[in-house]
């Protein structure tokens, strides 16, 4: 059973297509890579995906279960988790606090009015376990707004991660950073262990090249061409997509 | 128990602990009924603040009709004594009304966040003003309802101004505590998320509209607290009370403070009540002070006298301390 | 059968007087993404200005419809000063814009009652208004048609100012995109100014007319504010359509509430606004949810 399947999804906004027709086949634990130019329609296809944006038409499955209705904030709870291109953050906590949201997201105790958070020692030691699999853990109770540019992306990947997701969005992890914290988040991705299906975004090619599997390019919201890396990388319109003949 | 309102610090177990019996002591060194009645006021004013503050500090839902909820419990006692019922009848519908009528609110102003929300809840409060002026045959229109007499469990009056304070103090603390362990607790954490970034609370699987929604209940039920003790000690009700001046009065209370902080609302209901009762005492003209002080507030103090000073603390004993343990930060950048 | 027909007149002329003050209520919102709660004094501080001076209170003595003019520049004046130099302070805080509106409300009404007192004004009917025109059976007050004939005046007015003026054109593209029409070259804080003043001018030009029919009286501030907040919430932000549909509606509900259940009327107006947000929470005539 594929983890991730899209099938016919379509979604305009006024007259403008921004995806048309998009099938996806995401097979478990997969690394999936999904390039396209600037509006190539590739945050709005997270965004379908996740439910943020509701298609005109197509479904979404995860791992069989069509979720094409189901409300964004249950996805979650069905084991999807993604990170966001523009970094949405709680500025004003800390790096473990904020971990703490993204577990305590998933926990019934986020319900709960009377018992002290700080005291609900579970969240805070799985969040320095999702902290220590991105390299964060030593910093966990710095003020995010005290953090670096790279370390706020790992924050977003170990937010991700501690919810335990089955399949994993990441939207554009390398985007805006140097080639050091590329390399460290790098680093982080490589270590997901397998049983965590990864999707990923990515606007320019050669970051995120070695890191997938398959990938797919999408052109005008229509996916063009689709298989392994040589494949994508050695068709010509992949090259005309990319390089303009 | 105790260091949810010290964070373990000494300095500040003993300042709560000379506040609490200052509270406490109030009526044996202030000389008269009349201080004693200001100190009454205070207290369940400080209620109604702390329940607007559960929206407008915590929440970030900024509320113009809570004097509206306000009144409508102090009229649900007032209608229910006039039928006959007894006090505590009274006291349990004044309170379900009360949550009820805030959960009709929540409903209809929690469909937008922000600007959206002032609006509806400021028009849902006027209605409510408006039925209470207009609804002569349950309200009594401009006469008001008067309330005859205070509840006396076991033989404690509270007709009694020292007895009633005693009353309130109590009320207050509770409603404190209840704060306090509040917004320390999972939910509390998970309702500030929604007031900094709802959309990435919504991602990671928490149901926004119903976080603020219970939010609305608790401050619904404070509102309904106070508004109940208010009755009681004034002994009269009166559409006056649901007017938009009133729900902008404990505003200025929760914003003067400073909002999201415990003792911002506390120390705003103290300033303003003591403004009020002095100035009531040589001038008329309450609501242009009011309104210059919501002015002068909103443009230079926006963040109210609580974290003003707080901030200003931190700035004398950094000074003092110099250790820039915040060097260490590396600097930001944007995408 | 008469009753009737009174009544529905009565409701046209009083979603017309509702239109004058909620159609710059609504520009203003549409503009600058704030709820005016000045608007209320505004209107009310209008209806004190014009009707001390045709009773020539302040010594100057003019007659109606110039005092009219007179009290709506004022009024005008007064809402371009409040904008520039205590809205402008807070450039982009919409909620502590909100709330400065919401003080200098308080700081007016209790300026009219310093300056006016408790007790509340007459204004006479215009010369030549008070009769009564007859239609077969019927009667109809002569000044309550006038008010009817201005406010569509009005309305046509505003609706050829905004679509086939330049300055309409910039007001447009600030409602739709304050961002964009920044970015291509409108000077928009001037244009915040001209609308809250026009909004402003309006809202007095509605009370003074507004005067004869609702007299003058402390608190009709408050009256009257929930009422244009109804409006844009049934209309839309910003829409002039919308404005003028939500008007027509509330004055026809309001006045047939007070007729036919005057103890619930206010009540009445509730139900409205909650099939509005439930079913179309950004409004009949309305883009977006505020």
């Amino acid at each position: 059973m594929s983890a991730l399947t899209i099938t016919g999804l379509n979604k305009s906004f006024g007259g403008l297509h921004v995806t048309r027709g998009v099938d996806l086949n995401v097979q478990p634990g997969e690394r999936r890579l999904i390039i396209g130019p600037n509006g190539a329609g590739k945050t709005t296809l997270f965004n379908l995906i996740t439910g943020e944006l509701t298609p005109d038409s197509g479904t979404v499955a995860l791992f069989g279960q069509d979720i094409t209705r189901t409300p964004s904030r249950d996805r979650p709870h069905l084991g999807m988790a993604r990170t966001y291109q523009i970094i949405t953050l709680f500025g004003k906590d800390t790096i473990i606090h904020n971990v703490r949201l993204a577990l305590l997201g998933l926990s019934p105790t986020r319900w709960n009015p009377w018992t002290d958070l700080r005291h609900q020692g579970r969240f805070t030691e799985a969040g320095h376990k999702a902290l220590a699999r991105v390299g964060l853990s030593h910093i966990a109770e710095r003020p995010l707004a005290q953090t670096s540019y790279g370390e706020r992306r790992r924050v977003e990947i170990a937010m991700a991660l501690a919810q335990e997701p089955k399949v994993l969005l990441l939207d554009e992890p390398f985007a805006g950073l140097s080639i050091d914290e590329r390399r460290d988040v790098h680093k982080c991705l490589m270590a997901i262990p397998r049983d965590v299906t990864i999707v990923m975004i990515e606007h320019n090619m050669d970051v995120a090249l070695e890191f997938a599997e398959r990938i797919t390019l999408l052109h005008f919201g229509e996916v063009i061409v689709e298989g392994n890396r040589a494949e994508v990388v050695d068709d010509p319109r992949t090259r005309e997509v990319y390089l303009g003949h | 128990m105790i260091d949810i309102f010290t964070g373990g610090s000494k300095l500040r177990f003993i300042a709560l602990a000379i506040l609490l019996v200052a509270l406490i002591t109030l009526p044996f060194w202030v000389t008269g009924i009349y201080y004693i009645n200001v100190g009454s006021q205070i207290l369940f004013y400080a209620v109604f603040a702390l329940g607007l503050n559960i929206l407008v500090g915590y929440a970030g839902l900024v509320s113009l009709g809570h004097a509206g909820l306000f009144g409508i419990s102090a009229y649900a006692t007032g209608y229910m004594l006039q039928l006959g019922a007894g006090h505590g009848t009274a006291i349990a519908v004044a309170l379900i009304i009360g949550v009820a009528s805030m959960a009709v609110f929540a409903v209809l102003s929690l469909r937008s966040s922000g600007i959206g929300f002032i609006m509806i809840t400021l028009a849902l409060g006027q209605i409510l003003w408006g039925l209470a002026y207009r609804w002569i045959s349950v309200t009594g229109g401009d006469n008001g309802i008067s309330v005859r007499g205070r509840p006396a469990p076991f033989g404690f009056s509270l007709s009694e101004p020292i007895n009633f304070y005693y009353v309130s103090l109590i009320v207050f603390l509770v409603a404190v505590i209840m704060v306090a362990i509040f917004v320390r607790s999972p939910f509390g954490a998970a309702l500030m998320g929604t007031r900094d970034q709802p959309r990435r609370m919504n991602a990671l699987g928490y149901h926004v509209w119903m976080i603020r929604f219970y939010a609305c209940l608790f401050s619904g039920l404070l509102t309904a607290v106070s508004g109940i003790l208010f009755v009681y000690y004034t002994n009269f009700i009166s559409p006056q009370t649901l007017a938009l001046t009133s729900s902008a009065e404990v505003l200025l209370m929760v914003i003067s403070g400073g909002p999201g902080t415990l003792l911002g609302p506390i120390v705003g209901a103290t300033l303003v009540v003591i403004i009020k009762t002095v100035v009531s005492g040589f001038i008329e003209r309450w609501n242009f002070l009011l309104g210059a002080i919501f002015v002068a507030i909103v443009i230079l103090v926006p963040e109210g006298i609580v974290p003003g000073a707080i901030r200003l603390w931190g700035l004398i004993t950094r000074k003092r301390a110099a250790t820039p343990t915040a060097s260490a930060a590396t600097t930001e950048r944007t995408p | 059968m008469n009753f009737w027909i009174v009544l529905t007149v009565n409701s046209v002329t009083f979603g017309g007087l509702l239109f004058l003050l909620a159609s710059g209520f609504s520009l203003i919102f549409g503009l600058m993404r704030i709820p005016n709660l000045t608007h209320g004094s505004l209107f009310m501080l209008g209806a004190y200005v014009g009707g001390s001076i045709v009773i020539g209170l302040f010594g100057v003595k003019l007659n109606f419809w110039l005092a009219a003019v007179l009290a709506s520049l004022t009024v005008a004046a007064l809402g371009a000063v409040i904008e520039r130099f205590l809205l402008r302070q807070l450039p982009g805080d919409q909620l502590a814009q909100v709330l400065v509106t919401l003080g200098i409300s308080f700081m007016a009404a209790d300026f009219c009652l310093m300056i006016w007192g408790g007790d509340p004004m007459s204004v006479a009917t215009p010369e030549g208004l008070g009769g009564f025109a007859r239609v077969g059976a019927a009667v109809f007050p002569m000044y309550r048609l006038a008010i009817i004939a201005i406010a569509v005046v009005v309305a046509v007015a505003l609706w050829m100012l905004l679509d086939r003026t330049r300055l309409g054109a910039m007001i447009r593209a600030g409602v739709d995109d304050p961002d964009m029409a920044r970015v291509v070259g409108i000077r928009v804080s001037q244009l915040f100014t001209i609308v809250f003043a026009l909004g402003a001018g309006l809202a007095a030009f509605a009370g003074i007319i507004g005067g004869p029919i609702l007299s003058v009286y402390p608190g009709l501030d408050q009256d009257m504010l929930p009422l244009a907040l109804l409006v844009v919430i049934i209309g839309g932000a910003g829409s002039l359509l919308g404005s003028f549909v939500g008007s027509i509606l509330v004055g026809f509900i309001y006045n047939f509430g007070q007729a036919l259940l005057p103890e619930l009327a206010y009540f009445v107006l509730f139900l409205p606004m909650l099939l509005v947000l439930l079913l179309r929470p950004q409004g009949l005539f309305g883009r977006h949810v505020p």
